[in-house]
């Protein structure tokens, strides 16, 4: 039989969003008081906790200590019950590394580390639960724990994946349209600079389309941005009335 | 805390987490509205078995939304900004005298799908549980459904239902998934009759009419007031068009049927049953393919692992259990004291309808025929169920039935390999003697024959217009006029070059540039120049119409063609590829206009050695538009010695060193003897008959095609190692040189097959003194061994090779008029050399793949038609002539036949020995030789006859050309030689 029609001729996905549509994002932050910074995010059914401690005095081998700026350690995981099958998921295997090196390189480009010489800032993201665009709901959650955590940063980082289906690029890809076969793209992005913070592809996708598809990944980044400072004000205001200020 | 995350390992330090993590986030969880609509979220769970037996939760989100409008013009309330369903919607019927629009269910639209497409049904509401339901159940359906939603003039609307949040609803405990579904049909049902109720003052009662066959469905319906009829119901009812009830299929619950008929069928086993048990290797899985000959018999083609597959056999009707040809099927193996040999025997299905009594006639009749050859015995088994039908509307004619009231009637198709089928008609009197259209509905386990109902007629059996369309749907050719969609893609005339047209164009106008051509073709495709160059080497352009500048990717037009695939040629009839304003005008490169090409231009050295090879795309102007026979008088008459003239003879010259050198290499000269009818210009009727004979020019411009397919071939793989569309010809198993190797043996002639060379070297030698047409003959048998050359993907296959050309690599490049493959050859030609840009599928070699598939289907469906439209003209031609008396070959011999080909004809038929009265001769069969003993002659291969050429028309819906022989002359056997004369009657076929 044929395999899922990601998007019908009525223009509507499977779950029923239409292309350019975001899944409904949740997120709280400060849910874990002994950290530094925390934030709970919920995009769609992918659910992802990340803590930031830091930033503090290296650990560990003092030779990556870096005289300029701080260093930024990311360690990404996914829990046992995360995906609908059960698996025990090793520590350091192949995709997580890749998947920590990617945030690395994504908070490398936003947090201003010159502030913090010698110092380190810890970031550690897991995924509670997998229904795609992990990457991405691992950006927004640490995004969110970062600025619970105190640390300048130059703007959000916001991400999101996006897909590309009948010539239609289809904004924040559930799993269902991740493993339909779809080329994605997942793009980070600094909303108010317009900078790239980090894109990743590795789907074969004609050149033609590329534009088109990072476009389409900018303005959902931006959809992201909008949420993430909603929440961020809220929980500014909520502090506030508990501190009495 | 965090010295003890220093200590602690991660994975202790997660769980932790979690566990503080449900307990803060109970009491507050935010939640923003994004650029999303949605209103409500609603999770899907359902349970799934995994691979390892495991079980499986999956959660899916469902959004609902108050944005998905009813798609109604008559609707003020929704935020639509079209409308698909019309105010007034009026479809006259005797139950709903009310404008309606109509919801049919899934059933209504899998078997119905024949009534929808009228163009009476307008204004129906699709939902989209049923246009899901129905993808899931039937790809060829789901087609068409969607082929009439995207009909403007059908008014039909999909309805989003399952995300609009009134009428979303869930699975019930309990509730199974079909009644899941049909009562989210109803539940939407409802809400579009109480959505346009607020209208109602404006149009007349506007209202929905639910249609289904389904009782239980239809009495809830009316439970919860809604307005439903079942789908025959509703048919019946309309005023306009009482045609249309024949159309409708016949449901197979109709209460007379099942009454009075007993089970005549073994039941189909459930899909899931057929699965386990092919799982457990109690059961195959193939295709079913039935007999040609023999309606009690068919083989079931398995595929195997990787290249292998075993073909079972299936006798007898309980056996073959209501599969129809081209149908998956589930087979079980018999045991082996129960397998057969394939009968020998032709047996048709020709008895009247019947239901009881005939079958056990017929198990006698194949009994007694295995009886006699059981010798070879082949795997045997039964169809056990069926995975997939393949159905589609077959052509063919009405039996009317002898009881002139009835209407019910069989139907018996064209094709032989498909059974006869039942349809209810009340036109039968109108459609006897017609060709028409028939679509299988069901075959219920009860009845001998299958279930349909008429689609549509073609014409009277017999005229050439209705035999035309015959052939061309029986080999699924597409043939309608191009649509509005399609032409709208056409450039605007008067046409004429722009500046634009001329960037990236080389101008070549100055060139004497002419084609050579069969006499009275349009569609140019080519044309050729040679001239000396100031440093004595030559320089030879082939230039090939610009197609794929007029033909844009992805476009309807484009989209169009390639479905097309190929110019399909049948006797005095071209279906075209492409609209003839690009075929035989701006695309075709005639003489004295100026037309854009893309040009393949050789130095050359005398001796035919390319120097430098170099494409462009250009602007030329031919001189002369010639015909072979022309061109050839041209390089002849030695008093002419103008430019194109000399130009001619330069790349004859040219062209016999090519092919010199192409064929000490090892490529194959074969021989199919190709006939040409002479058209009356009136009637369009054959008045003449003979075989094509090529002249040196023909060969001269096929050399130089030759040359510039393998250039192009070579520089678009070099380009594009992963998507260069190229064409194979792979080397024929060795197995199928046999019957060349014996006829060859026959006349103590040794032919090598161990390579292309030595075969052609061999053919080369093959003479036998006094038999000068025996090297044709043998030509011939060896075009037979061929296999078929096909397109592919360079990046989907390793092998190359072109065996008839013996070229390393082979493309078409030539003809983009008539064939598809030559514009994508040309769109990836032009990427290489910077004159166009890509696009995505050109480079997705997934996607070409696929259309080489397409592609090489056409080619084949397109070859099969073509013959079928010689051998109808033959017939044609035959029949005007009464009894004709010819000398011929014997190209075959077979077990009760010799097949006999005229060379004058390039005809071959066939001599049965078997007639059907008891007086058979006495028949010898040697499988050695092969050889055929008849009484006291002995047939050999190659052997000289004289037969009698007739046409045989007594069955009108597969006519025959008949042979009889004449000499040798055999008592009981042969015929005498008839007067031939053109009053002459039809004779005795049988001895
Ligand atoms: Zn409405």
């Amino acid at each position: 039989m044929a395999g899922l029609e990601l998007l019908s001729d009525q223009g509507y996905r499977l779950d029923g969003r239409k292309a350019t549509e975001l899944r409904k994002v949740q997120a709280r932050m400060g849910v874990f008081a002994q950290a530094d910074g925390s934030a709970y995010l919920e995009q769609g059914n992918t659910k992802a906790l990340a803590v930031v401690y830091g930033p503090h005095e290296m650990r560990g081998s003092r030779s990556r200590t870096l005289h300029d700026r701080a260093v930024i350690n990311c360690q990404y995981s996914m829990a046992t019950f995360s995906t609908a099958e059960r698996k025990r998921r090793p520590h350091g295997d192949r995709k997580s590394t890749e998947m920590s090196l990617h945030l690395k390189q994504t908070f490398e480009a936003a947090v201003m580390t010159q502030l913090y010489p010698r110092s380190q800032i810890d970031i550690y993201v897991k995924i509670l639960q997998s229904d795609g665009g992990n990457y991405s709901v691992c950006v927004n959650a640490a995004t969110l724990a970062v600025i619970d955590a105190g640390i300048p940063m130059r703007d959000y980082v916001c991400a999101c994946t996006v897909g590309f289906v009948d010539e239609t690029p289809l904004a924040d890809l559930c799993y269902a349209e991740e493993s339909g076969g779809v080329s994605s793209l997942a793009l980070a992005l600094l909303p108010r600079g317009g900078q790239i913070a980090l894109l990743q592809m590795d789907a074969r996708l004609h050149q033609d389309h590329l534009e088109t598809l990072i476009e389409a990944a900018m303005t959902a980044c931006k959809g992201v941005s909008k949420v993430l400072d909603e929440v961020v004000r809220q929980h500014l205001q909520e502090v506030s009335v508990l501190t009495g200020e | 805390w965090r010295r003890w995350l220093r200590s602690a390992s991660a994975a202790a330090f997660w769980e932790a987490c979690c566990i503080v993590l449900v307990l803060t986030l109970s009491p507050l969880l935010f939640w923003c509205l994004t650029a999303l609509i949605a209103i409500m979220l609603k999770s899907k769970t359902f349970v799934k078995k995994t691979r390892s037996g495991g079980v499986m939760k999956i959660v899916r989100e469902h959004y609902l939304r108050d944005d998905i409008w009813c798609g109604s013009e008559a609707c003020t309330e929704c935020k639509q900004e079209s409308t698909v369903l019309q105010k007034d919607a009026c479809i006259e019927s005797n139950l709903c005298s009310y404008p309606h629009y109509l919801i049919p269910d899934t059933n209504v639209v899998l078997h119905q799908i024949d009534v929808l497409e009228d163009p009476m049904i307008r204004n129906v509401i699709i939902l989209q549980t049923v246009l899901q339901e129905v993808r899931h159940r039937s790809a060829p359906v789901y087609k068409r459904l969607k082929d009439i939603i995207h009909e403007k003039e059908k008014h039909f609307y999909t309805f989003t239902n399952e995300h609009r949040r009134e009428t979303f609803i869930e699975r019930e405990p309990g509730e199974s998934a079909n009644d899941r579904n049909d009562r989210a049909i109803r539940v939407a049902a409802k809400w579009y009759s109480q959505h346009l109720k607020m209208f109602e003052s404006d149009t007349d009662g506007l209202k929905v009419v639910l249609l289904t066959n389904d009782q239980g469905n239809k009495q809830k319906a009316e439970e919860s007031d809604l307005l439903v009829y079942k789908c025959e119901e509703y048919i019946k009812s309309l005023i306009a068009n009482p045609e249309l009830v024949d159309r409708l299929a016949l449901s197979s619950d109709d209460k007379n049927e099942i009454t009075s008929s007993k089970v005549l069928f073994p039941e189909h086993l459930p899909l899931s049953r057929i699965q386990a048990g092919i799982k457990s290797g109690s059961f195959l899985q193939g295709t079913f393919r039935a007999s040609r000959d023999n309606y009690l018999e068919a083989t079931v083609f398995v595929q195997g692992e990787g290249e292998d597959s075993t073909e079972v056999l299936i006798q007898g009707l309980q056996n073959l259990n209501r599969a129809v040809h081209q149908d998956v099927v589930a087979v079980q193996l018999l045991p082996r004291n129960q397998w057969v040999a394939p009968s020998s025997v032709v047996l048709q299905d020709e008895g009247t309808a019947k239901d009881d009594d005939v079958e056990e006639e017929e198990e006698e009749k194949l009994v007694a025929a295995t009886l006699m050859s059981s010798m070879s015995l082949k795997p045997t088994g039964k169809v056990v169920g069926i995975i997939k039908r393949n159905w589609r509307p077959f052509c063919g004619m009405l039996n009317v039935s002898q009881i002139k009231e009835s209407t019910r009637h069989l139907f018996t198709p064209a094709d032989r390999r498909i059974p006869r089928i039942r349809i209810e008609t009340r036109q039968a009197s109108t459609l006897a003697g017609q060709r028409i259209m028939v679509a299988i509905d069901g075959w219920p386990k009860h009845s001998r024959y299958p279930n349909g109902h008429f689609v549509r007629s073609l014409g009277g059996a017999g005229e050439k217009n209705t035999e035309e369309e015959v052939l061309l749907l029986e080999h699924d050719v597409p043939h309608q006029a191009f649509s509005q969609a399609v032409l709208s893609f056409l450039p605007k005339m008067p046409w004429a070059i722009t500046p634009e047209d001329m960037v990236r164009r080389e101008d070549l106008r100055h060139l004497t540039v002419c084609s050579v051509d069969p006499p009275g073709c349009t569609d140019i495709d080519d044309a050729l120049h040679c001239r000396e160059l100031e440093n004595g080497n030559l320089e030879v352009g082939v230039h090939i119409a610009d197609v794929s500048h007029f033909i844009r990717p992805g476009n309807a037009l484009d989209k169009e063609a390639a479905n097309r695939g190929t110019t399909v040629y049948l006797c005095g009839k071209r279906i075209d590829m492409v609209p003839e304003l690009l075929s035989s005008n701006l695309c075709s490169l005639r003489s004295n206009v100026e037309r854009l090409a893309f040009s393949c231009i050789w130095e050359m050295n005398h001796e035919a050695e390319i120097l430098k090879t170099r494409f462009t795309k250009s602007v030329i102007n031919s001189k002369a538009s010639l015909t072979y026979a022309e061109a050839q008088m041209r390089i002849d008459d030695t008093t002419k010695n103008d430019d194109t003239t000399k130009s001619l003879r330069g790349l004859n010259k040219l062209a016999k060193i090519l092919k010199r050198r192409r064929i000490e290499k090892g490529a194959l000269t074969l021989s199919s003897l190709e006939v040409r009818f002479h058209m009356d210009s009136e009637t369009h009727d054959p008045i003449d008959l003979q075989t094509k004979e090529l002249m040196e020019t023909n060969s001269m411009v096929e050399e130089f095609m030759l040359l510039a397919n393998i250039s192009v071939a070579q520089k678009i793989y070099d380009e594009f190692s992963e998507c260069a569309l190229l064409r194979k010809h792979p080397a024929p198993p060795p197995s199928n040189y046999d019957i060349l190797l014996k006829a060859a043996k026959s006349k103590d002639v040794v032919i090598h097959t161990d390579s292309a060379k030595a075969l052609a070297d061999s053919l080369d030698v093959a003479k036998v003194d006094g038999f000068p047409y025996f090297n044709t003959l043998l030509r011939i048998l060896a075009t037979r061994c061929m296999m078929q050359a096909v397109y592919f993907c360079s990046g989907m296959d390793s092998d190359f090779h072109h065996y008839g050309l013996a070229s390393p690599i082979y493309t078409h490049f030539t003809s983009p008029i008539r064939r598809y493959a030559d514009i994508i050859v040309h769109r990836l030609l032009a990427v290489a050399i910077g004159a166009d840009s890509t696009y995505p599928d050109l480079m997705d070699k997934h996607k070409q793949s696929a259309l080489c598939n397409n592609l090489n289907y056409r080619h084949k469906m397109a070859q099969y038609a073509q013959r079928a439209s010689v051998a109808f003209h033959t017939q044609l031609f035959f029949k005007s002539r009464g009894i004709l008396n010819e000398e011929g070959f014997v190209l075959f011999v077979r077990k009760n036949a010799i097949i006999v080909l005229i060379p004058k004809f390039g005809l071959e038929g066939t001599v049965f020995f078997d007639g059907k009265d008891k007086t058979a001769p006495n028949l010898v069969y040697d499988e050695e030789g092969p050889t055929l003993t008849i009484e006291q002659h002995t047939f050999h291969i190659f052997d000289k006859v004289k037969v009698t050429i007739s046409l045989d028309d007594s069955n009108i819906q597969h006519q025959k050309i008949r042979m009889a022989l004449i000499d040798p002359v055999i008592s009981g056997v042969s015929v005498p030689a008839p007067d031939v004369g053109p009053q002459a009657k039809k004779p005795k076929l049988d001895q």
